[in-house]
């Protein structure tokens, strides 16, 4: 006798094939984001569009703006002549910032120990803001023990280094998410939404009258989602490594078991769902609240968690991708194993395992209902 | 535990019952299907066919009464039953989005047949129902007796014994309903016994014998003519209003 689940796997794959749905969400959503996110979203700065307000007008002054544009992080789209025009230039979205040096900059700077030089800031896009102050206060910390160092000397000189991402590249930080995003997608959406739409078309019921088992029906239906899953955490993998020089330290073997172990983690929280839903429609708003959101929002993927409100950091304790990410940036960038990360697996282990625990019974039942 | 109960009757229930909350649905029906028997359940909708035939396929738990098809325990062997059961209802319940093949190879592989008696099983049915031509489309455009052809076909590869049919021909038109009904026949000849469900009148009347349900109650039972010799009347439909205004 062949195996039953056979059957509905072949199917299953079929259904995949013909439904443009899936097959973006499977193949194209993960070229665009990783595009997306990769080229056009990138976090980092480069050429901030800053006015100079230079009062001093000394070739002191203009040495200090040249020295701060020299980085490439800034570049001075408004020279400035009186405060009026300032105003303006945010309005007509010219500049993102504006430094103002004040009269005599060159005269005090050898003799004062406080020159007031202002900054003023475009708050509407307040992330850029608060890189954007970070910058600029760097750069005159810089500047001023450049020039004081001649008359004290400092006692500290700090030197930063950034580990596992030298060059803090977001493709680096990115390509990890996605990862965990998408294979939330697969395994919790589209595995609620195709139980959801047998059920719908009744064909759920037609399935239930053959004495094929729930288990078998559970393996077959949901083997061809842990495989794409699988195949498409690969491939963004490679194609970051490949297309945008993410560095991959970790034993793909290892990366492989903590795949499998996050897709037991969707899938339950995919049957969670499907056992409480009886339409398509449902399944899919249901498993966008619970899936997709919080995997892309409150995970820690593109916002950090530590800055996020109480209330968000508690909820985020239970959103699988978080635990995920951990791992996966660990293992990507760190190379680290299995002994530093048991803690996170056993989190996804224990949270699939409770799901699929309350939801078996009741996915059955559901089934026929 | 395994072996069937010898007996000639396909389907035995007795003061069956099933309540959903405070409401009656099945109230304790007593009734036999003879093996190779058209029994038909004749009921206006909500009157209790589907949550008979329900319970009669395993798909919903009795909550009082006995029940055994094919000498199978409806409370204990639903496996076996399941093994010797067919089920179509008015859905139809075919995927819209697979060839007419697929269906079939589907349908015969969820009952565990290997790829060499489906494909026969398959050649077989499609020569008799003519399916043939429709083989390689895609069941979304195919017309609808063709789609109801084709549920039929599903749910016979197994070769079941006995076959639940819950309203059928919904929707159908009378030229296919036609078609269908003599589909019927030539599995009831081959010795299938058939249960099929239906609020049509005119189909009633090619039944063996019939049941007529109200209300969850099976008010009488007995074949076309004799219901109609019995209530002094000239059609079923006749009959059946006679016995719902009582």
């Amino acid at each position: 006798m062949k195996p039953r689940f056979i059957a509905i796997m072949q199917k299953e794959f079929i259904h995949i094939w013909r439904d443009p749905r899936s097959l973006t969400i499977i193949i194209l959503l993960p070229l665009v984001m990783i595009f997306l996110y990769g080229y056009a979203i990138t976090f980092d700065i480069k050429e901030i569009k800053i006015g100079i307000l230079d009062q001093d007008r000394s070739p002191t002054s203009r040495e200090m703006v040249r020295q701060l544009t020299k980085s490439g992080y800034f570049v001075v789209t408004a020279d400035l002549h009186d405060r009026s025009e300032i105003e303006p230039a945010f309005l007509g979205r010219k500049i993102v910032a504006a430094v103002i040096i004040p009269d005599n900059f060159s005269r005090d700077l050898n003799t004062s120990f406080r020159i007031p030089v202002q900054l003023l800031v475009d708050g509407s896009n307040s992330n850029l803001a608060t890189v954007t102050i970070n910058y600029i206060k760097t750069f005159f910390l810089t500047y001023s023990l450049q020039i004081n160092a001649r008359l004290l000397n400092a006692p500290i000189d700090m030197q930063p280094r950034v580990w596992y991402n030298p060059d803090l590249k977001s493709a680096n930080f990115i390509a990890p998410g996605l990862v965990a995003v998408i294979m939330m997608l697969i395994c919790a959406l589209l595995t609620s939404a195709t139980i959801a739409r047998e059920r719908e078309t009744g064909t759920m019921e037609q399935i239930l009258v053959s004495p094929i088992r729930s288990a078998e029906i559970i393996v077959g239906k949901t083997f061809p989602y842990i495989f794409l899953a699988i195949i498409d955490a690969i491939a963004i993998v490679v194609f970051a490594w490949v297309v945008f020089k993410v560095p991959f330290r970790g034993h793909p073997l290892l990366f492989l078991f903590f795949a499998v172990v996050y897709v037991y983690t969707c899938l339950s929280l995919g049957i969670f769902i499907s056992a409480r839903v009886k339409t398509q429609q449902v399944a899919l708003m249901a498993a966008q609240l619970v899936t997709t959101l919080p995997s892309l929002l409150l995970s820690g993927f593109i916002f950090p968690i530590v800055s996020m409100p109480k209330v968000l950091q508690l909820i985020s304790y239970i959103v699988p991708a978080k635990y995920f990410l951990v791992i996966i940036r660990s293992v990507m960038l760190k190379g680290v194993g299995m002994a530093a990360l048991w803690q996170p697996t056993l989190f996804l282990l224990v949270f699939g395992t409770l799901l699929l625990f309350i939801s078996v019974k009741r996915f059955k039942t559901n089934l026929e209902g | 535990m395994n072996n069937p109960v010898q007996i000639p009757y396909s389907v035995q229930v007795e003061e069956l019952t099933r309540c959903f909350g405070s409401f009656v649905a099945v109230d304790h029906i007593t009734f036999n299907v003879a093996d190779g028997e058209i029994f038909g359940f004749l009921g206006a909708n909500g009157a209790g066919k589907t949550t008979t035939i329900k319970m009669l396929c395993g798909l919903l738990l009795p909550t009082s009464g006995k029940g055994f098809v094919e000498g199978f325990n409806i409370y204990t062997q639903s496996d076996q039953i399941k093994q010797n059961i067919g089920y179509m209802s008015q859905k139809f319940s075919l995927y819209e989005d697979l060839l007419v093949r697929e269906n079939l190879e589907f349908y015969g592989g969820i009952y565990g047949l290997d790829n060499h008696t489906l494909r026969q099983t398959i050649e077989t049915s499609v020569m008799a129902t003519g399916l043939r031509e429709h083989l390689e489309k895609l069941t979304r455009d195919i017309p609808v007796g063709w789609k109801q052809r084709l549920a039929l076909t599903c749910a016979i590869l197994h070769k079941p014994k006995i076959l639940f049919l819950d309203e059928p021909t919904g929707g159908v038109d009378p030229i296919s309903r036609h078609q269908f009904w003599s589909l019927i026949y030539e599995l009831a000849e081959k010795g299938t016994t058939v249960f099929v469900t239906t609020h049509y009148m005119e189909e009633a009347e090619y039944c063996n014998r019939l049941s007529i349900m109200h209300n969850g109650r099976i008010m009488d039972i007995g074949a076309p003519q004799t219901l109609k010799e019995k209530y002094k009347q000239s059609t079923i439909e006749d009959v059946f209003i006679q016995l719902v205004k009582k």
